[in-house]
């Protein structure tokens, strides 16, 4: 049934995605669809991957954005976007044949991929761009938390986390249940202002993005330090500065 | 949004087949004259019908997985797609059973009357659940408007009605009813052209600031897309091609919409006959080629949220 639970999932599991120590360096990105085009939703289909117009289905995206406050240095953001898991998900209520579903008991949001008739309603309602079309399947393809790795008893423990997660070298991604407020991840959006994306839609989405730290004192101009003088008075650079014909 | 040639002719056809089996409904219903030529009525219904099939077959070629689309009549407690294949399908058995038992067995009472009522309903309930599927979107600010419901409802009403002016050319009591088809045409497309002016002046519903959370931090600019080539998201929902003609091809639908209204006015004038089925057969055609057209623009002109991921404006 695709409307969303009555009452809210007992749990809210979702990720923490620190835009402060994100590189940019699309492991997760291959990550998950490394491991997603062999799990739950697989195959995540390709079409022409080796040719001239490589186009697929990826389920997490990394932007690079450029920020430029008012005062101070220009500010590369890398952007990882995934399905954020939304409380209000209307790409559930949209969905006609009951291919969309939001989890009682974790809040993750699935497609149940032979019900889906590929319609693409939901990636409309989405307004983050988190649902990608199968160009082979012809069903929609969405993050599923990895939901066949987080439960998952037959590999060992420190793998049950969805696969960006686990494989993040910067670490900046994290795992973990948004409803509990004593939560590794929750204090984490406690203490450093963890933001909603796109708040005024009233999605609610569980995905929170912790913003970029602010830059230390000593790099807050932007314009470059004057180059030193290339003959100074005498000494051996002054020595060296003749000989070469400054 | 991508212009699916799929859904324009489903959503144009289906409408001028729903606006169609609305009104000869609503003239038996209220046994107005246009019902009293059991053969009009009767190719009437069944043209009405034919639109309507043709154009939900093509909403199926939109579908990845056409041989799943019975599932799409189960969530209609949620989902407006689905509420929209229950009327649609709802609606079948009053039209047909209105056409088999008023002008082909010449049946009175009840039971035809009841088909009549069934049908009028029908055909609104689903031309409303096609809007609502859009207008209920929120990342599209151009169709998450109030005004969508009603201006699918009146160009659905403003494309049959010209061809029910086209089936009764020979009902001479019907003759008035080209001149409710120009009124038609007239109130939908002045509402049409307000829709317009209210999209290019309503402001984006968020900025690539808020999308990434980055308000407090200054100026956001895309630097890098994700990708190198286009996915499924810039294509479907980042459709630009054509765009910029925007202007010309409203002026274009508003001429053809015009049109249609002088040839009806001209066949109103006619009093009925060969004259009136003269200037009535192009403004049908001319009112559907406008609807065609407008959806064309409805769907090129809209802009989805996601967009601005891509560094361009929502």
């Amino acid at each position: 049934m695709t409307s969303l639970p009555k009452r809210p999932p007992e749990k809210a599991l979702g990720l923490v995605i620190d835009l402060d120590t994100c590189v940019g360096c699309q492991a997760c990105v291959v990550n998950c669809k490394e491991w997603n085009t062999g799990g739950y939703p697989a195959p995540l289909s390709d079409l022409d991957p080796y040719g001239a117009n490589p186009a697929g289905a990826w389920l997490n995206r990394v932007h690079a954005f450029e920020v430029e406050p008012e005062e101070g240095q220009p500010q590369v953001v890398h952007f990882p976007k995934s399905c954020l898991h939304c409380a209000d998900a209307a790409c559930v209520t949209v969905c006609p044949t009951g291919a969309s579903y939001k989890r009682e008991s974790d809040g993750i949001v699935l497609v149940d991929e032979d019900r889906c008739m590929g319609c693409g309603l939901c990636a409309w309602a989405c307004p983050y761009g988190a649902r990608e079309m199968d160009p082979v399947v012809g069903v929609m393809k969405k993050c599923t938390l990895c939901v066949d790795r987080i439960y998952n008893e037959a590999i060992p423990e420190e793998e049950r986390q969805p696969a960006c997660v686990r494989t993040c070298p910067a670490s900046a991604r994290h795992f973990g249940d948004l409803a509990d407020p004593d939560s590794e991840v929750s204090r984490l959006v406690a203490e450093r202002g963890g933001r909603d994306l796109m708040p005024e839609l009233g999605y609610h989405p569980t995905n929170k993005y912790l913003p970029p730290r602010p830059r230390r004192e000593g790099c807050q101009s932007a314009a470059p330090k004057a180059l030193e003088p290339a003959s100074p008075e005498g000494g051996f650079l002054g020595w060296l500065d003749r000989v070469l014909g400054g | 949004m991508h212009p699916a040639p799929s859904v324009i002719a489903f959503t144009a056809l289906s409408g001028a087949g729903y606006g169609l089996l609305f009104l000869l409904s609503l003239g038996y219903l209220l046994q107005l004259p246009w019902s009293a030529d059991a053969w009009a009525f009767g190719i009437g219904l069944a043209v009405a019908l034919g639109f309507i099939t043709v154009g939900l077959l093509a909403s199926t070629r939109h579908l990845r997985r056409p041989e799943r689309a019975w599932r799409a009549v189960t969530q209609w407690r949620s989902s407006w797609l689905s509420r929209e294949g229950v009327f649609a399908l709802a609606t079948f058995p009053p039209a047909a059973g209105l056409l088999l038992t008023g002008p082909l067995l010449g049946m009175q009472g009840w039971l035809p009357l009841l088909c009549a009522l069934l049908s009028v309903i029908g055909a609104a309930a689903t031309v409303l659940a096609t809007a609502m599927i859009y207008a209920s979107l929120k990342p599209i600010r151009q169709w998450h408007h109030p005004k969508v419901p009603p201006l699918y409802l009146l160009l659905a009403l403003a494309s049959g009605a010209p061809l029910l002016s086209c089936l009764l050319a020979f009902e001479p009591e019907a003759a008035p009813l080209a001149f409710v088809a120009a009124g038609l045409l007239l109130v939908a497309w002045v509402m049409k052209q307000s829709y317009w002016r209210d999209i290019d002046r309503s402001a984006p519903l968020a900025t690539l600031a808020s999308a990434t959370g980055l308000q407090r931090k200054g100026d956001v600019t895309l630097l890098e897309p994700p990708h190198t080539q286009d996915n499924y998201l810039t294509e479907e929902m980042g459709y630009r091609v054509a765009r910029k003609h925007s202007g010309k091809l409203r002026l274009l639908a508003l001429g053809f919409a015009l049109a249609a209204l002088v040839c009806l006015v001209f066949a109103g004038l006619s009093g009925g006959g060969w004259t009136q089925l003269f200037f009535s057969l192009p403004a049908a055609l001319l009112a559907l080629v406008a609807v065609g057209i407008e959806r064309w623009l409805f769907f090129a002109e809209a802009t989805h949220t996601v967009s601005l991921y891509y560094g361009k404006a929502a």
